[in-house]
């Protein structure tokens, strides 16, 4: 009983502590309703309806899908569809935080940006590929401040085997201070170097000066470090150059300081990095930036709605730089959770969130549902080092963590390279090669006709004793199409549906599993479920 | 539903991996009007872990054993004072057709490293990931070039590389087709276009249920998206119910001609390859795999060699046959050679390991003059000792010969200039185009 009291305090306790923290930013509810009030006013402004509410079939899949790069299970399914609560979003969100698979969709997009491969052109080696994304992922599992993210990745020191976040600088492509502040000024400020002059980025430049590179006698393994001997010059004018920040200001550097420090201080300090976040995050759930391209701002590409950039950026620093507080006020708002279908007065709209974009999935994800849906896994084997490693059968391919590994169907679905750290990398345009490979390759089809439960088929246990096995027998039609709609498209088939599909397996003259395969297969060919929507 | 009607022949640049509405071009595209090109096609023989130069096309019995292991006596061939490797007598016929290159070099010993190097024709390290040859010419001779053909203009037989992103930054859109599947199985089920067991009937009843079932495609009707996935879906079925994809079934070849071209995967990939060409696909790649042989070395090859022996040669006879060897450039090569020195010791028991100092490969076809040896290596095969060449000479040499400008600038998804090949402005020591053998 003791046991069981001071349990209860320490939930107490967790309970102040977590109300404390989120004092300062707004409560999900009413900054969900500042978003809400940005967005339609901006659309009231331009004269754009928005589209009607999703439903809660559509809610389930899409935020699955958004926040954790996984289908819901038809059991999952059926259990949102049949509560009866006027919060079971809000619920629904706080649940799949806590998943594993949100940890594991989001290490993989960070691991996008950080480039995180084992070989070329960021050569960090299985072993600190493996590390790398541990960190990261980590990091988002436990939902790590963003300012503390940033100031790891930016100031650590250490070996890349056990000081992970090292490898920030291994997987930069040169190891020269201005290549350094190019990736650092893409990935944390959201901007492209190539536009600026000479003078800032090789003033940016200098804070990396002093990172210096060592081998030991460890196979692979290397140290970053601060280097204070160590001196950036202008590979043009062969001067040294003096530090200064982007914005123009010159720091105060302590001579033996190791400069990175002054430059993550800085760098949290600006709007710049709070906005590039939360303009990624508004991308990453609703397909297009504030800014757009996400990783593009300058003073020639404003934001299309900049109260609601300046809001969110805001909301991120209130929050104590807490991510899934922006994720949570995001997801929660009436405008994730629009309807995807446009009416006439705003299907032109592709930029002031009139309705939900749909979007192709994801490489990773795609292969991952129709292995759920199959039951059936993917070879992914590295080819570094010799003799190959082949990865675990039952490995999603969002949990990857090696760029370098990778499999034809992620090549032909747009997987990204990992060579820049661009969002653009990630391609998701449709393409004839994809259509070819989903209507008609073997690899999907004999993927259709390995699972005997989706095709319509079920255990049934034999009443003649326990020895015996359970055999195969079929469902009622009606109750296999219905089954087939909750594990491919993630809702119940409506009578014209179950129509169609009944009427395909009476009169196509195919076997009953012939005819199975086909309804499976035209399903998993829908834009409705190849589509985020 | 859409008609063929609907679809432009443009669109069917989508068939390269990418898709519709890729990037836009930087500039238009340059090929040189004064040289249209001698070349129409490459097909790429990918000697995928680097092939040992000394058990191929550079012997060097006179080295010794621990060099020339059990191949002591090379064989002579069509061409006065070119010798080969004992294992390959049918190549050793098809000597006047082809050029041998043995002083190949640029001194990477890693295989995604130096595949980069050997296929982009560029040093790594840039900070941008170039494209391959494949690449760069499906761009040039591709969809945008007028490439009319409703087989993607760049395919790969079977697996794509895997070990570097063949398009780098140019993206998905100028990705190979793999084909995947057997090439010399009953049925070559080439991935999305050939699928055992479905009848053309049901093939259209299926599609047919698809369209019924489309429930949110017909709520959102106009949505552009969605008219993309449309278009693919309608060029997919003209390859898959359509003529073009017969290209891939061999059936209908003489059963002598496959049996010249040798009834394994590499050989019926060999006769694909002329089949592809024949159909006027630009640049098809045979990643032929199996080459890292760190151990056991000598027994591998010796399983090899006459597989890729019959193949390749059988290729030149039959590329020369029909008169498209003059316009067909054959590339044979991997992404280094094999040390020279044989490892006897345990764990490796008679293996090579990874030599990038220097290797061969071979060119014939296209404007290639055949029965020369450019460069040389040295008595052990260890370096260049004569005239090195470098894959950007060769890669720039191809280009030459397909007629693309070397100075034509590359689409980059940030718009910076970047231009077909790097020349000595870019820090490159060069080697020279093979003026030897370019006519």
């Amino acid at each position: 009983m003791k046991k069981a009291g001071s349990f209860g305090l320490s939930i107490a306790v967790f309970v102040i502590v977590l109300a404390t923290a989120r004092n300062a930013c707004a409560s999900p509810n009413r900054a969900s309703a500042t978003i809400d009030r940005l967005v339609f006013g901006k659309l009231k402004e331009q004269g754009i309806p928005p589209s009607a509410p999703c439903t809660d079939e559509v809610f389930l899949r899409r935020v699955y899908l958004d926040m954790t790069g996984t289908l819901p299970t038809p059991q999952q399914t059926r259990k949102f569809l049949s509560i009866n609560s006027a919060n079971k979003r809000t619920k629904l969100i706080e649940e799949l935080f806590e998943r594993g698979e949100f940890a594991d969709y989001w290490a993989m997009k960070w691991c996008d940006l950080l480039r995180v491969k084992a070989e070329f052109p960021s050569n960090l080696w299985p072993n600190a590929v493996q590390a790398y994304h541990r960190w990261v992922r980590t990091a988002l599992y436990n939902n790590m401040p963003y300012d503390e993210f940033a100031r790891t990745l930016l100031t650590s020191s250490g070996s890349n085997f056990r000081v992970a976040p090292v490898n920030f600088y291994r997987a930069v492509p040169r190891h020269e201070g201005d290549a350094i502040a190019q990736v650092v000024a893409l990935t944390f400020m959201g901007m492209r170097t190539d536009g600026w002059d000479r003078e800032r980025l090789m003033g940016m430049a200098t804070f990396f000066g002093n990172v210096g590179y060592k081998k030991t006698a460890e196979w692979k393994e290397e140290i970053v470090f601060f280097c204070p001997t160590q001196h950036l010059v202008d590979p043009e004018t062969k001067q040294p150059v003096a530090a200064r920040f982007p914005d123009g200001t010159e720091p105060r550097l302590q001579p033996g300081q190791d400069p990175r420090v002054a430059f993550a201080d800085w760098l949290i300090g600006n709007d710049a990095f709070s906005r590039s976040i939360v303009n990624r995050i508004w991308y990453w759930l609703l397909g297009r930036g504030i800014v757009h391209e996400p990783d593009d701002f300058r003073a020639d590409n404003p934001p299309l709605n900049p109260e609601l950039l300046d809001y969110l950026a805001g909301e991120l620093v209130d929050s104590g730089y807490d991510l899934r507080h922006i994720f949570r006020i995001i997801l929660n708002s009436k405008t994730y959770q629009l309807s995807s279908i446009f009416s006439e007065g705003n299907r032109r709209d592709k930029s002031c969130f009139s309705h939900y974009y749909v979007r192709r999935m994801d490489a990773e994800v795609l292969i991952d549902a129709l292995n759920q849906i199959t039951r059936t896994t993917e070879p992914y084997s590295s080819a570094i080092p010799e003799p190959f490693t082949w990865i675990p059968k039952n490995q999603r391919a969002v949990q990857l963590a090696d760029g370098s590994i990778t499999s034809p169907f992620l090549d032909l679905f747009g997987r990204p390279p990992r060579d820049s750290g661009f969002e653009s990398e990630r391609n998701n345009t449709p393409s004839a090669a994809q259509r070819l490979h989903m209507l008609n390759s073997t690899h999907i089809q004999k993927k259709i006709m390995n699972n005997p439960q989706l095709l319509g088929m079920y255990h049934k246990k034999s009443d003649k004793g326990k020895k015996k096995k359970a055999t195969l027998v079929w469902r009622t039609p009606e109750k296999a199409v219905e089954n087939m709609y909750l594990t491919i498209l993630s809702r119940y088939p409506s009578e014209d549906e179950m129509e169609v599909a009944l009427a395909y397996d009476r009169d196509s003259g195919l076997k009953r599993r012939d005819a199975s395969i086909d309804v499976v297969w035209a399903l998993l060919n829908t834009k409705e479920f190849i589509y985020k929507h | 539903m859409k008609t063929w009607n609907d679809v432009t022949r443009r669109n069917m640049l989508q068939l390269s991996a990418a898709g519709i509405g890729g990037m836009a071009l930087g500039s238009p595209l340059r090929t040189s009007a004064a040289n249209p090109g001698k070349a129409r096609s490459v097909i790429q023989i990918w000697m995928w872990g680097g092939p040992s130069h000394l058990d191929t096309f550079d012997p060097k019995p006179e080295a010794g054993a621990d060099y020339c292991g059990p191949y002591t006596t090379p064989v002579a061939t069509n061409v006065d004072g070119i010798r080969i490797c004992e294992k390959l007598p049918l190549l050793a016929k098809q000597a006047d057709k082809f050029s041998i290159i043995r002083s190949m070099t640029h001194g990477n010993n890693a295989h995604e490293t130096a595949s980069y190097i050997t296929q982009t024709g560029r040093r790594p390290g840039t900070g941008d990931s170039y494209p391959c040859a494949g690449a760069v010419v499906s761009l040039f001779k591709g969809y945008n070039a007028g490439y009319q053909g409703l087989l993607p203009p760049y395919i790969v037989l079977t697996k794509p590389q895997g070990r570097f992103s063949e398009s780098g930054f140019m993206g998905l859109r100028y990705k190979p087709f793999a084909t995947g599947g057997k090439p010399n199985a009953p049925v070559f089920a080439v991935e999305g276009v050939v699928q055992e067991g479905i009848t053309e009937a049901r093939q259209r009843e299926r599609r047919a249920l698809l369209h019924n079932l489309e429930t949110l495609g017909r709520r959102m009707e106009g949505n552009p998206a969605f008219g993309k996935m449309d278009r693919c879906e309608d060029l997919a079925y003209e390859l898959v119910l359509g003529d073009a994809g017969k290209v891939f079934d061999i059936k209908t070849e003489d059963p002598k001609l496959r049996e010249r071209y040798g009834r394994s995967d590499f050989g019926a990939s060999c006769l694909i390859a002329r089949r592809l060409v024949e159909q006027g696909v630009p640049y098809i790649t045979i990643n032929y795999n199996g080459w890292d042989t760190h151990k056991k070395h000598f027994e591998i090859v010796n399983r090899k060699l006459p597989e890729m022996d019959r193949g390749f040669a059988t290729l030149l006879e039959d590329l020369a046959d029909r008169g498209l060897l003059d316009s067909t450039i054959v590339w044979w090569g991997g992404e280094f050679g094999r040390t020279p020195k044989i490892m006897w010791d345990a764990p490796w028991n008679g293996g090579r390991s990874h030599h990038g100092k220097c290797f061969t490969h071979v060119v014939a076809g296209g404007g290639f003059s055949g029965g020369h040896v450019i460069g040389a290596s040295d008595e052990k095969g260890m370096e260049v000792a004569d005239r090195p060449v470098y894959p950007w000479d060769l890669i720039g040499s191809i280009y030459e010969q397909m007629g693309i400008d070397s100075t034509a600038r590359l689409p980059h998804p940030q718009g910076l200039d970047v231009r077909v090949s790097p020349t000595e402005a870019d820090g490159m020591t060069m080697g020279g185009r093979l003026r030897e053998i370019m006519s």
